[in-house]
C-alpha cells in the first residue's frame, strides 16, 4: 500500500477547514455543503480501511512512519483491531453531525464548520497515533474546537459549561503530559535511545512504584474523558449547553477517547499498576453504572438524562475493560460503537425535539407520538438500542460485556447487570412522558413530523443498529487478534522486556536486542 | 419436506417488515390479507413439519437448521439455529394456529382503528418472536425471542398510548418482566461458564452425562425460573398482567393468555432435565405455581372488570401449568398450556365481542341479561367457561385433571389441596362472570343499549372455531383409566420429556380423583348460581359481614401499593436526594470552589469574544515547550 490512505483520512478534514477559510462567510449554504462534502468524502475514503483491513493479524496496519521533530518525536500512525471501528465511527458520524446542524446553527456558520472539521482531524489523529507525543498533540487538538463549539454555539450557561469541561480535561491532560515525559526519559536512561513509540515504551519494565504514579496520571486523564465516577459532573453540564452536533460528537466519540486510552496506553504500558488498582477501578466503574442510571432516572431535562445514561453505559464499558478477558474487551469495544450510535442518535432526537419546542424539559412534552408518528418510530428504535434489546446492536455489546465480567467476577456481574433494569426504567419512563399520553401542551399541536433531511441522517444510524445487532461477525472478527494481543501484553506473555535500571550489562543486552530488531525492520523495508 | 421448518418464524417477520415500512400507504384490505396470510402460511408449514416429524425415527430428533454464526467472541459462540422436535412442534402449531385465528378476529375488531397497519405490524412481529422463542436451538437465541415477545407486549399494551393508563401499563410490563429477565441472563451465563455451550442438545447431554452437580442445577434452574416468573406472571412478579389488559382485546387473547405468558412454562419444559435433576428447583416451581393458582383466583372473585377477571384467571391457570412441571409431570403442564390456549383465547375474544357490542364497556355491573342480544357470543363464552371450570369432557377437564392426578401421585398433597381449592374458585368466578354478564336483570346504560349488536362474522367465526377446539382438544390426552394407550399427547412428547416422571396410581384412586375434580367444579358452579342468580343479595350480605376481606380482595391485597411504597418511591426519592446533595453540592462544589469557575467566567467571556484562537494556541505551545525543556535538559 503506497497510497497514504490513513494520512489522507486523518488530514482531509483539516484541509477542508483550510479551504473553508477562503469561502465568504455569507455563503452559508455553500459552507454547509462544503463541510458535508468533505466529511462524506472522508467517510467513503475510510471505507477503504475497512475493506483492506486484514482481520488475520494483530499487527498494526496502514502504518505510516516519518521523521518529524526528532528526539523520538516522529510521525507514526496506523490502525489495528482496537482503533479501526472507532475511526470508522468518527467518519460515519461526522457528516451526520453536520447535517443535524444545518438549520440549528445560524450564527457564525463558517467558524462552526471549520471547528467541526478540525475536530474530526483531531479525533481521528487520537485513534491512529502510535507515537505518544503525536497522540498528545491530537488529544489536545480535540479540546480546542470543542471548547468553542460549546462556548460560542451553546445554551445560556455555555461559558460555565465549557470552562468546566476545559478545566477538567486540562487538569487530566497536563498530568498525562508529565507522565509521558517521565516515561520518555526513563526509556532514554534505560536504552540510550529517544523514543515515544508505544511499542518501544511498552517493552519497559518499570519499577512498580513509578509505574503506579505514571498510570495514575494517565488514568486520571482518561477517566475524566470517559467520564468515570466521581469525575463525571462536567458531562451533564457540557451536554446540556452544547449544540446538538456538539453533544453527538462529545458523547458518541470524544468519550470513547478515554476508554480507548485505557486500552491503547493504560493497559499495555502499565500492566502491574493496572493489576494493583484493578479492584478500585472496577468498583468505580460499577458505581458509575448504578449511579449514572439512578441519576438518569430523575433528570428533568431530556439531554441531561441522556448524559447521565452515558455515565452508566460508559461504566459498563470500563468494568468490561477491567475484566481483562477477550469477551469483555471485545464487548467493550463493541459497546463503544453501540453507545456511539445509540447515544448519538438520542442526542439527535433531543435536538429534533428542541428545534420544534425550544425546550428540553420533560414536563413540557407529552403525546408527541400522535403528532409525529415517523419520528416516534425512530425514537423508539434508538431507545431500544440503548436499552440493549436483542436484534439491535446494544444487546451484543451488553451480553459480551456482562459475560466477560461474569467470567472474572460473578459478584460484579450480578451488580452490574442492574443496568438492564435501570436503562429500561429511565428511558421508557422518559419516552412515556415525552411521547405518550394525551397532549397537554398546546404548542405540540404545531409540531411537524421529521423532514427528509432529518430522516436522511437517522436512517443510516438505524440501519447500522440492525446490522450490528443481527450480524456482528464482521466487526468482532476484525477485533479478535488485536484484543488477544493486548491481553497477552497485559499478562506479560510474548514480550521482550527492558529493565529500567542503569545496569551496564542489561543495557548492552537491551541495545543488542533493539539493534537486531531495527536490523530486521530495515531488512523488511528493503524487501 | 421437514427441512423447510426454519421458514416458520420468518414469514411473519417478512410481513411485519413490509408493513412497518409501507404500511402507512397500503390499503387496509391488503394489510389484513398479508398479515393473516403470513401467519396462516406459518401454520401450514408447522403442520407439514409436524407430520414430517411423525414419519422419521425418534433418534433423529431434534431436527436442527443452523443458519449462520451469530456471535463469536472468545468462548462465547452462538449460532443462529432453529430446531424442531415434538415440544417445538406443539408450540409452533399452537402459536401459529391460535395466532392466525386471532389475526382474523382482529380484522373485525380493529376495523375502525387509525393505527390499523401499526397494529398488524406489531402482531406479526410478535408471532415471529414467539415462534423464534419456541424454535431456537440454544438458550441465547431463545432469550432473543423472549425479549422480542416482551417488546411486542410493551408495544401492544401501550397501543393506545394517548391514554395515560395504557402507556403506564406498557412500561410497567416491560420493566417488571425485565426484573425476571435479569435472573434469566445470569442463568445463561452460568450455563455457559460451567457447561460450555448454550445449545439445548449439549446442555441435555451434559446433564444426562452427570457433568452438572445438583447444586449447580438448582442454581441455574432457579435463575432461569426467575425469568419465567416475570414472563408468566407468577408471584411475586404477576403485577403487570392485570394492567396489561389496557391493550386491545385480541392482544390480551394472543399475548396475555394463549402464548407469550406461557413462555415460562415452555422454558421449564424445555429444560426439564435440569429441574428434575435439581429436585429443589422443581419443588419451588410447584409451590409457586400452586400458591399463585389460589392467590390469583381469590383476586378474580371480586373484580368487576370483565377482562381483569380473565387476567387473574390466566395467572391462576399458568400456576396450574407450573404445578404440573413442579411435580415432574411436564407433559401434563404442556397439555394444560395447549388446552388453555384454546379456551382462554375463546374467553378473551368473547369478552371482546361483548365489549364490541357495548361500545367498549368493561364493567360487569353495567351488563347483565345479554344472552338474548348476543346469541352467538353467549354460547361461545359459556363453552369457554365450562371448559376452564373443568366440567367433563371438555378440554380443560382433561388437562387440569392430569395435573392434579400427577400432583397427588407424586405425594405432593399440599400442592394437590391448593390445586383443588383453586378449582372451586375457578368454577365460581367464571360462572359469576357468566351470570353477571349474560343472565339476570339488565343493568345496561341506555346509550349502550341503543347500539347493542352482535359482532360481524369475521369475529364470530373465529369464536366458533375456538369453541370447537375448546370442546374437543382434550381428547388427545385422556386419562389412563380410559386406557393407557389413549394418551397420544404424552407419547408424542416423550422423546423430549424423558419417560419415568409420571407415576401411575391404582385405577380406584384415579377414579376417586376424577370424581373429586368433577364434584369440585360442579360445586363451584352451583355456588355461583346461588350467589348471583338464586339469592343475588348474598354477595352484599357477605361484604357487609366481612368488609375487610372484601376490601382486601377488591384492592388486590394492596400489592401494587406496597411495591410502589417499598421499591419505586424510595429509589426515585433517594436518587433525588443524592442528586441534589451529592452530585450538585459535594462533587460540583469541590470543583467550582477550587477552580473558582464562576469568577473566571466573566474574564473568559470577554476573551472568547475577541475570538483569538491563536492566543490560546500560543499559550499552549509555550507550555509544552517549557515542559520539554524542563524534562530534557
Amino acid at each position: 500500500m503506497n497510497f497514504p490512505i490513513l494520512s489522507v483520512v486523518t488530514f482531509l478534514p483539516l484541509a477542508g477547514a483550510v479551504f473553508l477559510i477562503f469561502v465568504h462567510r455569507d455563503r452559508k449554504n455553500f459552507l454547509r455543503s462544503l463541510a458535508l462534502a468533505f466529511t462524506l468524502i472522508n467517510f467513503v475514503l475510510s471505507l477503504f480501511l475497512y475493506i483492506h483491513f486484514n482481520p488475520q493479524t494483530a499487527e498494526t496496519q496502514f502504518v505510516e512512519k516519518g521523521p518529524w521533530i526528532g528526539y523520538g518525536i516522529n510521525y507514526h500512525i496506523g490502525i489495528d483491531g482496537l482503533s479501526l471501528f472507532l475511526v470508522l465511527l468518527t467518519t460515519f458520524l461526522m457528516p451526520i453531525a453536520i447535517l443535524s446542524s444545518w438549520n440549528y446553527i445560524q450564527k457564525k456558520v463558517k467558524e462552526y464548520m471549520i471547528f467541526m472539521l478540525i475536530l474530526e482531524t483531531g479525533i481521528i489523529g487520537v485513534f491512529v497515533s502510535f507515537n505518544l507525543f503525536l497522540f498528545y498533540v491530537f488529544w489536545e487538538v480535540t479540546l480546542i474546537p470543542m471548547y468553542f463549539l460549546i462556548g460560542v454555539w451553546g445554551g445560556p450557561r455555555r461559558i460555565y459549561a465549557t470552562l468546566k469541561y476545559v478545566l477538567f480535561t486540562m487538569l487530566g491532560s497536563l498530568l498525562m503530559l508529565v507522565a509521558i515525559f517521565v516515561l520518555y526519559s526513563t526509556y532514554y536512561k534505560a536504552t540510550g535511545v529517544y523514543s515515544f513509540n508505544i511499542f518501544d515504551l511498552s517493552k519497559l519494565i518499570l519499577n512498580p512504584n513509578l509505574q503506579l504514579w505514571l498510570f495514575l496520571a494517565f488514568a486520571l486523564s482518561f477517566a475524566i474523558k470517559v467520564p468515570m465516577f466521581p469525575l463525571h459532573t462536567w458531562l451533564p453540564d457540557a451536554h446540556v449547553e452544547a449544540p446538538t452536533a456538539g453533544s453527538v460528537i462529545l458523547a458518541a466519540i470524544l468519550l470513547k477517547m478515554g476508554a480507548y486510552g485505557f486500552l491503547r496506553f493504560g493497559l499495555p504500558l502499565f500492566p502491574d499498576a493496572v493489576m494493583k488498582l484493578l479492584p478500585v477501578l472496577a468498583v468505580l466503574s460499577l458505581i458509575g453504572i448504578i449511579y449514572g442510571g439512578l441519576m438518569a432516572l430523575i433528570q428533568k431535562d431530556i439531554k441531561s438524562l441522556v448524559a447521565y445514561s452515558s455515565v452508566s453505559h460508559m461504566g459498563l464499558i470500563m468494568l468490561a475493560i477491567f475484566s481483562l478477558n477477550i469477551e469483555a474487551i471485545e464487548g467493550a469495544i463493541y459497546q463503544m460503537l453501540n453507545h456511539g450510535l445509540s447515544t448519538g442518535a438520542l442526542f439527535l432526537i433531543v435536538g429534533i425535539l428542541y428545534e420544534r419546542a425550544h425546550t428540553r424539559q420533560i414536563k413540557d412534552f407529552g403525546g408527541v407520538s400522535s403528532q409525529m408518528p415517523v419520528f416516534s418510530a425512530f425514537f423508539l428504535i434508538c431507545m431500544l438500542s440503548s436499552i440493549g434489546l436483542p436484534g439491535l446492536n446494544g444487546f451484543i455489546g451488553e451480553i459480551l460485556c456482562i459475560f466477560g465480567i461474569f467470567k472474572t467476577s460473578k459478584l460484579l456481574a450480578i451488580l452490574g447487570i442492574s443496568t438492564v433494569i435501570l436503562a429500561a426504567a429511565y428511558l421508557l419512563w422518559m419516552f412515556q412522558r415525552v411521547m405518550q399520553g394525551p397532549i397537554k401542551n398546546e404548542k405540540i399541536y404545531s409540531f411537524t413530523d421529521i423532514n427528509k433531511r432529518e430522516i436522511s441522517y437517522l436512517v443510516p444510524i438505524v440501519i447500522m443498529m440492525f446490522w450490528m445487532g443481527i450480524y456482528p461477525r464482521p466487526f468482532l472478527k476484525r477485533m479478535d487478534h488485536s484484543v488477544s494481543d493486548l491481553l497477552n501484553k497485559v499478562n506479560r506473555k510474548e514480550r521482550i522486556f527492558i529493565q529500567a535500571e542503569e545496569d551496564k550489562k542489561a543495557l548492552t543486552e537491551v541495545n543488542n536486542l533493539i539493534n537486531t530488531e531495527k536490523n530486521k525492520e530495515m531488512e523488511e523495508e528493503a524487501k | 419436506m421437514t427441512e423447510i421448518f426454519w421458514l416458520i418464524p420468518f414469514l411473519p417477520l417478512l410481513s411485519s417488515f413490509i408493513l412497518a415500512i409501507f404500511g402507512r400507504t397500503l390499503p387496509k384490505k391488503y394489510i389484513s390479507f398479508q398479515a393473516c396470510l403470513a401467519v396462516f402460511a406459518s401454520f401450514i408449514i408447522s403442520v407439514i413439519s409436524f407430520f414430517g416429524l411423525l414419519k422419521i425415527s425418534q433418534e433423529s430428533y431434534p431436527l436442527i437448521k443452523s443458519l449462520f454464526t451469530w456471535i463469536a467472541s472468545g468462548s462465547f459462540t452462538i449460532n443462529f439455529s432453529l430446531q424442531f422436535d415434538p415440544l417445538s412442534a406443539v408450540m409452533a402449531m399452537v402459536v401459529s394456529g391460535v395466532g392466525f385465528i386471532i389475526h382474523v378476529y382482529s380484522v373485525g375488531y380493529m376495523d375502525k382503528d387509525k393505527g390499523y397497519s401499526r397494529y398488524f405490524t406489531y402482531l406479526n412481529l410478535f408471532t415471529f418472536a414467539m415462534l423464534l422463542l419456541v424454535m431456537s436451538s440454544n438458550i441465547v437465541l431463545m432469550f432473543v425471542g423472549w425479549e422480542g415477545v416482551g417488546l411486542c407486549s410493551y408495544l401492544l399494551i401501550g397501543f393506545w398510548f394517548e391514554k395515560d393508563s395504557a402507556a403506564n401499563a406498557g412500561k410497567k410490563a416491560f420493566i417488571v418482566t425485565r426484573i425476571g429477565d435479569l435472573g434469566f441472563l445470569l442463568g445463561i451465563f452460568f450455563i455457559f461458564v460451567h457447561i460450555g455451550s448454550a445449545e439445548f442438545t449439549a446442555i441435555n447431554q451434559a446433564i444426562s452425562g452427570g457433568a452438572v452437580t445438583q447444586g449447580l442445577a438448582t442454581l441455574i434452574a432457579l435463575l432461569l425460573f426467575m425469568g419465567a416468573v416475570g414472563k408468566s406472571a407468577q408471584i411475586p412478579l404477576y403485577v403487570w398482567l392485570p394492567d396489561a389488559m389496557e391493550g386491545p382485546t385480541p392482544v390480551s387473547a394472543l399475548i396475555h393468555a394463549a402464548t407469550m405468558v406461557t413462555a415460562g412454562v415452555y422454558m421449564v419444559c424445555r429444560m426439564n432435565l435440569l429441574y428434575t435433576l435439581s429436585g429443589t428447583a422443581a419443588l419451588v416451581v410447584g409451590v409457586i405455581g400452586a400458591v399463585t393458582a389460589v392467590y390469583a383466583a381469590t383476586m378474580a372473585l371480586t373484580q368487576n372488570d370483565i377482562k381483569r377477571v380473565l387476567a387473574y384467571s390466566t395467572i391462576s391457570q399458568i400456576g396450574y401449568m407450573f404445578i404440573g412441571c413442579g411435580v415432574g409431570a411436564y407433559s401434563a403442564g404442556m397439555f394444560h398450556l395447549y388446552t388453555h390456549a384454546f379456551f382462554k383465547s375463546l374467553l378473551f375474544l368473547s369478552a371482546g365481542s361483548v365489549m364490541h357490542a357495548l361500545s367498549g364497556e368493561l364493567d360487569m355491573r353495567k351488563m347483565g341479561g345479554l344472552r338474548k342480544y348476543l346469541p352467538f357470543t353467549y354460547p361461545a363464552f359459556l363453552i369457554g367457561a365450562i371448559a376452564i371450570a373443568g366440567v367433563p369432557f371438555l378440554s380443560g377437564f382433561f388437562s387440569k385433571d392430569a395435573i392434579l392426578t400427577q400432583a397427588f401421585a407424586n405425594k405432593q398433597y399440599f400442592i394437590w389441596i391448593l390445586g383443588v381449592l383453586g378449582a372451586i374458585l375457578t368454577a365460581f368466578y367464571m360462572f359469576r362472570l357468566i351470570f353477571l354478564t349474560f343472565q339476570g336483570e339488565e343493568r345496561l346504560e341506555p346509550e349502550a343499549k341503543e347500539h347493542l349488536h352482535e359482532s360481524p362474522p369475521v369475529m364470530t367465526i373465529p369464536l366458533g372455531i375456538l369453541a370447537f377446539f375448546s370442546i374437543i382438544a382434550g381428547f388427545i390426552g385422556v386419562p389412563a383409566v380410559f386406557g393407557e394407550k389413549l394418551n397420544w399427547f404424552n407419547k408424542f412428547l416423550e422423546p423430549v420429556m424423558r419417560p419415568g416422571h409420571e407415576v401411575h396410581l391404582s385405577i380406584q384412586t384415579e377414579w376417586l380423583l376424577i370424581i373429586i375434580s368433577v364434584a369440585v367444579a360442579l360445586f363451584g358452579i352451583y355456588l355461583a348460581y346461588i350467589f348471583y342468580i338464586k339469592k343475588p343479595q348474598t354477595p352484599h350480605q357477605l361484604n357487609a359481614k366481612f368488609p375487610y376481606v372484601y376490601k382486601l380482595l377488591y384492592n388486590k391485597y394492596y400489592v401494587d401499593e406496597i411495591y410502589n411504597a417499598v421499591f419505586v418511591k424510595p429509589v426515585v426519592r433517594g436518587s433525588e436526594i443524592v442528586y441534589d446533595n451529592f452530585d450538585l453540592k459535594v462533587i460540583d462544589g469541590a470543583v467550582n470552589g477550587s477552580a473558582s469557575v464562576t469568577g473566571l467566567s466573566g474574564k473568559i467571556l470577554s476573551y472568547l469574544q475577541t475570538g483569538l484562537i491563536k492566543d490560546y494556541a500560543l499559550v499552549f505551545l509555550f507550555g509544552v515547550i517549557l515542559f520539554l525543556g524542563y524534562l530534557l535538559f
